[in-house]
């Protein structure tokens, strides 16, 4: 399903990504792990073209996409739940999930995957007229989620989707991948949270410096001390 | 009595015209990161729409979509050749360039037609008066306040009902976002220039209805305006553009009815020196807009 071989990003003069190699099959839940700064993030924005590759593929259903523009890279179905949320403060919750259908359903269809969302998250549906910068954190949080949803993704990037919350909410997001990978959806997962990822995930990546330190069947590395050892490592 | 009520739909009907104004660079601001000064002639060449299609004889509400036909194309090629290839560039080369086209335009209006205004003969009605009770409103000013309060509403209901409309709300907001739901970059940026040269049409229309002659550098106060106008609201703030334009049209039909003669000359630096006496109270303006995660 995706593919990515040989991937670098240079911020300027920096290297953040320098050569990794991973691919996720369909269906599936891939965990992207690591410190602070190992390149997590910059692959995901590679991934959803919002930064440019320097050098390498990435195959999405057998096609290239490493040179496109991010509403391209949107309608080969590929969906972004970024870091830090970034959803859109000054709209309404409703209008946020508006624009993740926007591109990609006609307007009855939108509606319906609308209300798809507030089945799945029903706070969203309560404060479906209010603004999303009075949201909560976690609540936020679930409509970045939805937002992505929108689009009814094949595959769906989550980056650090459990940053910043309580115990409590970080469970429901775990549980919500959970659900999402019953459904089949093929999820790629950035997270600091390894115990918790490594539980929902098939397989697991882990980056250290911008290279892949360690990959494999997430329960494999959840026994080993590879992924200890990146994070120790810095 | 009356003639206070006269000067209140002058302020109106003239701030009304900014804020349309000022709206225009408003919206191009908050996505592009542009203050486009040739928004001013898009507003100069709907007066040469008007101009022209009087030549040709048309009913009036064919001269107004004629001359609004005029003024969206002409900010649409703006962006397309002009500003789209320097997409990303910082502000100052945006800036920059707007100014070159402001002035491309002008020259080429200034020698393929005349640098002198030509007169444009409307339809008496809208020369007439209105009276209501003691108090004579003239039609033109009476008209605007409606056109403008139309406009807005318009607007309004484009920005929140609308797709196009949220999403250039968005792309305010975080652009890179917008993309990344799938809604393509061009679009939007077009969008905005669409919404703004429709509103600079507007505002031409309205313009040239009150002065009754069209010239190459009629756009260039009244665009003037607009951008004190956006300064004072809050720079990329729409709520702040309209409240700015109808602040400065207040303060400026205010000073032209009290200023004793001798001092009516420098209307001007006393409408500057408030702006300016404004903007050290409140730097960012009146309705500074959300702090924009720019990519």
């Amino acid at each position: 399903m995706l593919e990515v071989k040989g991937l670098r990003v240079r911020y300027g003069a920096i290297e953040a990504v320098k050569g990794i190699d991973f691919s996720l099959r369909r269906g599936r839940v891939l965990a992207l792990l690591g410190s602070n700064g190992a390149g997590k993030t910059t692959t995901i924005s590679a991934l959803m073209g919002l930064v440019r590759v320097a050098g390498g593929t990435i195959l999405h259903e057998g096609g290239p996409i490493h040179a496109l523009a991010p509403e391209a890279i949107a309608m080969r179905g590929i969906a972004l739940s970024p870091e830090g949320r970034r959803i859109f403060a000054t709209l309404t919750v409703e209008e946020n999930l508006t624009l993740g259908g926007a591109a990609h359903a006609t307007p009855v269809e939108r509606d319906r995957s609308r209300d798809e969302q507030y089945a799945r998250f029903p706070i969203l549906g309560e404060r479906r007229r209010q603004k999303a910068g009075l949201l909560s954190g976690g609540e936020q949080q679930m409509l970045a989620i939805g937002r992505a949803l929108m689009s009814a993704p094949r595959l769906l990037l989550l980056d650090e989707p459990s940053l910043g919350l309580a115990p409590k909410l970080i469970a429901a997001i775990f549980a919500l991948i959970a659900d999402l990978k019953r459904d089949g959806l093929t999820v790629l997962l950035v997270e600091q949270n390894v115990a918790q990822s490594l539980a929902v995930a098939d397989d697991a990546v882990v980056l250290a410096s911008g290279r892949v330190a360690a990959a494999g069947p997430a329960a494999e590395l959840a026994r080993s001390d590879a992924v200890r050892a990146a994070y120790f490592a810095g | 009595m009356d003639i206070a009520l006269q000067q209140v739909v002058n302020a109106i009907s003239l701030g009304g015209i900014y804020a349309l104004l000022a709206l225009g660079l408003a919206v191009v601001f908050s996505i592009v990161g542009l203050i486009n000064f040739a928004h001013g002639e898009v507003m100069t060449l709907a007066g040469y729409g008007v101009l022209f299609s009087i030549g040709l004889a048309m009913p009036l509400p064919a001269i107004v979509l004629f001359a609004l036909v005029v003024a969206v194309v002409s900010s649409l090629a703006m962006e397309r050749i002009a500003f789209r290839p320097l997409r990303g560039a910082d502000v100052t080369t945006l800036l920059i360039t707007s100014f070159a086209v402001s002035e491309i335009l002008k020259v080429l209006l200034q020698n393929g037609i005349s640098a002198r205004p030509q007169a444009i003969s409307l339809p008496p009605w809208l020369s007439s008066t209105i009276e209501l009770g003691p108090v004579v409103i003239g039609m033109t000013p009476l008209l605007s306040i409606v056109v403008v309060a139309v406009s807005l509403a318009a607007l309004v209901l484009f920005l929140t009902r609308t797709v196009p409309g949220i999403a250039m709300r968005a792309a305010a907001e975080d652009f890179s976002m917008v993309r990344a739901v799938g809604l393509s970059a061009n679009r939007v940026v077009a969008t905005a220039f669409v919404v703004a040269g429709l509103l600079a049409g507007i505002a031409g229309v309205l313009w040239v209805a009150q002065r009754g002659s069209v010239d190459p550098l009629m756009g260039f106060v009244p665009v003037l305006k607009a951008f004190i106008a956006v300064v004072i609201g809050g720079l990329g703030s729409l709520g702040g553009a309209v409240l700015g334009g109808f602040l400065l049209g207040a303060i400026e039909i205010a000073l032209q009815a009290t200023l004793p003669d001798a001092l009516a000359p420098f209307r001007e630096a006393f409408v500057l020196s408030a702006v300016i006496a404004l903007l050290l109270v409140r730097p960012d303006g009146l309705l500074p807009a959300p702090v924009a995660r720019r990519s």
